[in-house]
């Protein structure tokens, strides 16, 4: 066993009185060794963050602050270390990954610059040495042509790529240990799974320790060398990656581990054949929407961006199609033309007969009550000054429901997706976010419609989460005879709730079929792309073999 | 809500400041009990010092210095009150129907906001109230109308802000008409801003209407700080109260109102602050 890189003794963090509980962390005692990923795993809440801030000293002082405990780093405890040698150990040697890099980097200054600083400070090196230097870390993370791409700003960059450029920045010190918080959480999944690799691979080349945080057993599966799980601000269990993800001991465990959305398919099954086969709700055929490109106030030549470049599709009473592709592949953008927030330049949307495609906001109004959508948000998607009961009650009162009846609806519609019909009076923020996901739920619910469009309503949760939140759209499904379009990035989540998938790449369908097929045989190149780039998919399949 | 009130109270300055104007409102609201007669009536022989007869001295005219300061309250309070609400009102019209549609009617609309700001607000408030004549409500109309563009800016920014946000979309999809989603959904949302920058308004206002007064331009028949310091300056080496306390008021009342516009902007974005 090689010897530790971070030692973490029993560790307290203190919250201040305000919050739900007295200690974010309650005595963790934890070893990174070197050459080896520790991931630390717990749902949000659980203190893994704040554990990762309180080792560069980064905790909001003074309302949150250490209230035990050591942490030894090199032979010293990081705690206690005066302020100017901590910022030495800060980048120099101990290096952080951000989750949003889109946030961590600074959108005014050039990718190359903003490397150069973290040079300047901890280096005596010379201007041309150090440009060597970002040149090769840049190269080093697989940033195409790092001759040119040190000179572009942030926004420039795709959402992998500025991930990219802040293992870069980690990187171009040779730290000994790197802190990355959840840091392919923002990104799509074949993102993901290329950061994934990058950063095993360096890893490797340069033995650098990684303490890696997430949520999500997947990722932990693909990257992990040991787990350390947290719950409520303790360990719960630190074992090596193998024995718990095959064996996990405690009950905390297993329940995460369950909660990983499987990657069996979802058959046709408890519909009978003539009752899926029933009438069209949804046609789409040949939708097309253009936006004009950014940033060409001054050229004479408009650049128009194609979101969605003729997409036709159809959903069957009470049948759920998922849309499956990475941002920016334009099922948002459908998802808006359908229920009316964008205008489709072309093309049909027939709902039960009727094209509403093109009306305008007051003559679509009559047709709203057929389909609601459910935001991908939960915290921004409640008016934060309207209560629960109201903001579910809205939708019917809007219809001509008197408002007494709309709100003991309300009440009934609380119970029904699992929450206390007594939070009726509550606001929004007393709430978590899968329970707000659940008001979101009820309030789509409210109007009665027949079809739902659900655009990523749990990739913004944890895993834990997600699993009874999709456990709820599907059960609702069946009790209301719900029609879905479900548009995700997750292929384990569209798996899990829709019996027929639409892969979507650059405004187009690329592939379409039941889930069962499009897993077992994907016919397009990038579908294959997709399901390999699942996290945790061996381990997964290693599980049912184990199982059967 | 408990958390909004403890921290604007618990802010000595704006504790300190709110004592001041209630102060201030009472004693304008009080005036005619205080200071019984008339503040243009001639009660004594002029420049008498004050702490003798008349706790403030007289003027040039022998009228009292005290109960013209106290009807001045009056004057400068109410103007200024009632010229910020209709700035507030005209203000949050413009920019909200700004914001919220976009496009040309956004154009339009800032580019007029845009020639408001343009001219120099005090010399327009002065052209304002000569072609209109010196009235209490001319004051009100031009003070207005130079306040409102800050308003408009403000509101716009915000509706934008909150227009993009989920829940308006949420509204949207449910069917609720344009003008329920502004009036329910945007605009309260947009509230602390516009608090704000009201109450910083007020403060404006009152330094505006002094000035117009000062200028002479103020209404005729109302007794005002502003006059009081237009009609003292002429004496100000020989009378210099007749200048330095309602200059005093006036700068004591301005700086209470920004403490408490200030106060109000900590309080209720307690995040500035807080982490």
């Amino acid at each position: 066993m090689s010897e530790p890189v971070l030692t973490i003794e029993n560790l307290s963090v203190a919250l201040p009185s305000w919050a739900d509980r007295p200690l974010a962390i309650d005595g963790i005692s934890l070893k990174v060794l070197r050459k080896e990923i520790l991931c630390v795993v717990g749902e949000s809440g659980s203190g893994k963050s704040v554990m990762a801030k309180s080792i560069l000293r980064l905790l909001p002082a003074p309302h949150v602050c250490v209230a035990g405990g050591r942490i030894m780093y090199e032979g010293k405890d990081l705690l206690t270390l005066p302020l100017e040698d901590i910022r030495a150990v800060r980048g120099g040697r101990i290096a952080m990954i951000f989750q949003e890099p889109m946030v961590a980097l600074n959108p005014l200054m050039t990718i190359g610059r903003q490397t150069d600083e973290i040079l300047e400070v901890h280096t005596r090196m010379r201007a041309a040495e150090r440009r060597k230097r970002i040149i090769e870390v840049f190269g080093d993370v697989r940033l195409p042509e790092p001759e040119h791409i040190v000179g572009s700003y942030p926004h420039e960059l795709s959402g992998g790529q500025r991930q990219r450029v802040m293992i870069a920045m980690a990187l171009a010190l040779e730290p000994s240990l790197i802190i990355a918080d959840e840091p392919t959480t923002a990104l799509d999944v074949t993102t993901q799974a290329q950061i994934l690799r990058l950063l095993k691979e360096l890893q490797d080349r340069h033995g650098t320790a990684i303490l890696f945080i997430t949520h999500d057993f997947g990722v932990v599966a693909e990257i992990a060398d040991r787990v350390a799980v947290m719950h409520q601000g303790k360990l719960v269990e630190q074992e090596k990656v193998n024995d718990v993800l095959l064996h996990p001991r405690h009950q905390y465990t297993r329940a995460l581990i369950a909660a990983v959305p499987s990657l069996t398919p979802r058959r046709i099954a408890h519909r009978s054949p003539s009752q899926s086969a029933g009438p069209l709700l949804l046609s789409v055929s040949g939708v097309e929407k253009t936006y004009p490109a950014r940033g060409g106030q001054f050229s004479l030549s408009r650049r128009r961006v194609s979101a969605v470049a003729g997409v036709s599709l159809e959903i069957a009473k009470g049948r759920s199609l998922a849309l499956v592709g990475e941002s920016g592949s334009g099922k948002s953008t459908l998802a808006r033309c359908i229920v009316g927030l964008e205008r489709a330049d072309r093309g049909a949307i027939v709902l039960e007969g009727t094209n509403i495609a093109g009306l305008s906001r007051a003559k679509l109004r009559p047709y709203r009550k057929a389909f609601q959508m459910i935001f991908q948000d939960p915290f921004a998607s409640l008016n934060p000054r309207w209560c629960v009961a109201d903001i579910i009650a809205q939708g019917p009162i809007i219809n001509g429901t008197p408002r007494k009846t709309a709100l003991g609806q309300a009440a009934e519609l609380l119970r029904l997706v699992g929450l206390d019909p007594k939070a009726a009076r509550r606001f929004p923020h007393e709430f978590s976010g899968g329970q707000r996901q659940r008001i979101c739920i009820a309030r789509a619910l409210a109007v009665k419609p027949k079809l739902i469009i659900a655009d990523e309503p749990v990739s913004a949760l944890d895993v834990s989460v997600q699993k009874q939140v999709l456990d709820l759209l599907d059960e609702l499904r069946t009790t209301f005879d719900l029609s879905m379009l479900f548009i995700t990035h997750d292929l384990r989540v569209a798996a899990h709730v829709c019996e027929e998938i639409a892969v979507m790449k650059d405004g187009l369908i690329v592939e379409r079929g039941a889930t069962a097929d499009i897993f077992a045989t994907p016919r397009n190149e990038y579908t294959k792309a997709l399901l390999a780039a699942v996290p945790g998919r061996e381990w997964q399949q290693n599980v049912s073999a184990l199982r059967n | 809500m408990q958390g909004f009130w403890q921290r604007f109270l618990g802010n000595p300055r704006v504790a300190l400041s709110l004592l001041w104007l209630f102060f201030i409102v009472a004693v304008a609201a009080a005036a005619p009990l205080l200071a019984p007669t008339s503040p243009f009536a001639i009660v004594s022989k002029p420049f008498s010092p004050p702490f003798g007869e008349f706790l403030l001295g007289t003027d040039s005219l022998g009228r009292s210095l005290l109960a013209g300061l106290i009807y001045g309250a009056r004057t400068s309070l109410l103007i200024a009150i009632i010229a910020t609400l209709a700035a507030v009102a005209f203000g949050t019209l413009i920019g909200s129907v700004a914001g919220f549609y976009g496009g040309i009617i956004d154009d339009v609309l800032m580019r007029l906001s845009e020639f408001f700001q343009t001219i120099p607000s005090f010399i327009f408030a002065i052209v304002l109230v000569a072609i209109l004549s010196p009235s209490a409500d001319s004051l009100v109309i031009a003070i207005a109308t130079v306040s409102w563009p800050p308003i408009a800016r403000v509101v716009r920014g915000e509706v934008m802000s909150i227009k993009s946000r989920e829940f308006v979309q949420a509204a949207i999809v449910i069917g609720q008409r344009d003008v329920a989603i502004l009036v329910g959904q945007v605009l309260p949302n947009a509230l602390s801003p516009l608090i704000v920058t009201g109450s910083l308004l007020v403060a404006n206002a009152i330094l505006i209407e002094s000035a117009l007064s000062f200028l002479g331009l103020g209404a005729p028949n109302l007794m005002s700080w502003g006059f009081q310091i237009g009609a003292g300056r002429a004496f100000l080496r020989d009378a210099w109260w007749l200048v330095t306390v309602p200059g005093v008021a006036i700068l004591l009342t301005v700086l209470a109102i920004n403490l408490v516009g200030e106060g109000l902007n900590d309080a209720l974005n307690p995040r500035l602050r807080d982490l």
